[in-house]
């Protein structure tokens, strides 16, 4: 009987934490249709009018097109480290894997401001003049680990010998890695890449302190925070935005699975 | 045959190196020598418009003798002692009943956990100033049941309101070590200990929380250094009670113009931070071992 309350009672908890997570999350599209000026309650009536106004800024239509372009590069630019990062992890082994490894994942578990102080004062030290470059420079460093994760899984568990076999019949290494290798990791590769650039594109603490004149959408929506009077239009931005990163995840997240069906299915004997 | 067995070694080695090295040369440069770069920084002073480039400690004095830094630091390491603890007992449950109970829905579970953990911190932010606001949703809720009849202004601004969002934002990611951890125990021991007659609750006393206690570890780890350099969730939810040392970091590197003394502020943070999680660590072994008993 008492297990019984007991493995009851851990449901209701569950629906208390998912609702705990997600409702502050769902208040942003309900007061993106609200047609009441202030951002409480009561709410007033429906409209669409928060998103017409913000389609017709221009501001944050720069800044949609600036974080697109961040976003693009970064997530090109880390997958592509992370995919010979992560096959040299989980393939080779060489001296010094662990410091390399945690030095890659180090941005993880370092508190952000830091992160960023300190590429701000290394990049003036040098005189760069601070642009959406360089906010794709750090920015890299800190999708790094999301990226590292999610290809590591991607590699590990792939059944070697279907490369020895490549290699014995004849096909040189390159070719091996293109024609074997990157199309059973190929999910995982799309997931690192669809991941990278939703964490690129809400990313906000580097691209405020490293991005200069230029601004990347959550610099925009950081600047409009002061006025109460553009909060409903930030509501109808965050809603879209959160649209879109729920998107590109789930994206990735099936494209994950797939890659974990595939490298099972293809584990030989022992999977 | 022992030859040829070192040379191909000895080419492992190397591929291995020559793929893994422009990741960390990268690292390298945009990491490490920056972090290196504050931390020599922390012992130059500014004068004026130039840097006095001579070794002295009297950045680290002001961090650890004027009151505000004091004031600052000691808040902060509370406010992230404080996420981390409820971010891990919040957590556990969750990581238990979806690697005990998950079936084959784990992973939907993991995913449906980890969205909001991957979406817009900014915006998350924003949502709690609405919960908690004047005109809130907590206020209004209350209002509208009788319990109060004037908003609660003390919900926003305070160290409260910033554990809360704190909490909200991490408490996904602190999901998944413990989740981790829990995976790799071997069920039949927890079977056998059944079997043999173990009440649920001694076996998962003494086989369930001691083989996850790592996993607790880097739970707590994890949310704990990052949270105490927060700036967003102090600087829109913190009010002037709720600042915390990522406030004063970032107006030394801006507006004060006093990047030595923020160099000082922000290694001083890491240290102090990586210090009082180590105390903790150790506190929670020693607990787990107690309760093992």
């Amino acid at each position: 009987m008492r297990r019984l309350a007991r493995i009851r009672l851990l449901p209701v908890y569950l629906c208390g934490f998912i609702f705990f997570l997600y409702f502050p999350i769902l208040l942003l599209p309900l007061f993106s249709f609200n047609s009441g000026a202030t951002v409480a309650f009561p709410l007033r009536g429906f409209t669409l009018n928060w998103y017409a106004q913000l389609l017709q800024n221009a501001t944050m239509i720069d800044a949609a097109m600036n974080s697109l372009t961040v976003g693009l590069a970064v997530s090109l630019v880390t997958t592509t480290l992370a995919i010979s990062a992560s096959r040299a992890i989980t393939r080779y082994r060489f001296p010094g894997k662990r410091p390399a490894t945690g030095l890659i994942m180090a941005p993880l578990f370092l508190p952000e401001i830091i992160v960023a102080v300190a590429m701000l004062l290394i990049l003036l030290q040098i005189g760069i003049q601070l642009s959406l470059g360089t906010v794709v420079l750090g920015q890299i460093i800190f999708c790094l680990p999301y990226a590292m994760s999610v290809l590591i899984a991607g590699f590990e568990g792939f059944d070697r010998s279907l490369e020895e076999a490549s290699l014995d019949l004849g096909e040189t290494s390159f070719g091996t890695f293109r024609r074997v290798t990157l199309p059973v990791v190929a999910p995982a590769i799309l997931s690192s890449f669809l991941l990278c650039f939703t964490v690129s594109f809400d990313e906000f603490l580097l691209a405020f302190f490293l991005s200069g004149t230029r601004t990347t959408l959550p610099v925009y929506i950081w600047g409009q925070l002061r006025f109460a009077s553009k909060l409903p239009e930030v509501m109808a931005l965050g809603s879209l935005m959160m649209l879109l990163s729920i998107t590109l995840l789930t994206i990735a997240e099936i494209a994950r699975r797939r890659a974990e069906k595939r490298v099972t299915a293809q584990g030989g004997p022992h999977a | 045959m022992k030859r040829t067995t070192r040379s191909w070694r000895d080419r492992e080695d190397l591929r291995g190196l020559a793929l893994i090295s422009p990741t960390v040369l990268y690292a390298l440069a945009l990491l490490l020598v920056p972090v290196a770069m504050v931390i020599l920084y922390s012992f130059w002073k500014q004068s004026f418009m130039t840097i006095d480039h001579t070794f002295r400690l009297s950045n680290y004095e002001a961090a650890f003798t004027q009151p505000i830094y004091r004031a600052l630091f000691l808040r902060s390491l509370w406010i992230s002692l404080t996420v981390s603890l409820v971010t891990v007992v919040m957590a556990y449950p969750v990581a238990w009943y979806i690697s005990f109970h998950g079936g084959r829905n784990k992973n939907l579970w993991l995913f449906v956990i980890t969205v909001p953990f991957l979406t817009s911190y900014l915006l998350r932010v924003m949502a709690w100033k609405v919960v908690l606001g004047h005109n809130g949703v907590v206020n209004s809720a209350l209002m509208w049941l009788g319990l109060i009849h004037q908003p609660i202004e003390a919900l926003l601004y305070t160290a409260n309101s910033v554990v809360i969002t704190l909490v909200h934002s991490w408490v996904a990611f602190a999901i998944l070590p413990i989740f981790v951890s829990m995976e790799k125990i071997d069920r039949s021991l927890v079977e056998a200990g059944r079997d043999l007659g173990d009440s649920a609750f001694r076996s998962f006393r003494r086989i369930v929380l001691p083989l996850s206690l790592p996993g607790v570890i880097s739970a707590f780890v994890i949310v704990m250094i990052p949270t105490i350099g927060d700036y967003v969730t102090p600087t829109l939810v913190g009010g002037r009670d709720g600042m915390m040392i990522a406030n004063i970091i970032q107006t030394n590197f801006g507006q004060a113009q006093n990047w030595p003394m923020g160099a000082a502020l922000s290694v001083s943070a890491m240290v102090l931070v990586s210090l009082a999680a180590g105390i903790m660590v150790l506190l929670l072994r020693l607990l787990v071992n107690g309760v093992r008993r």
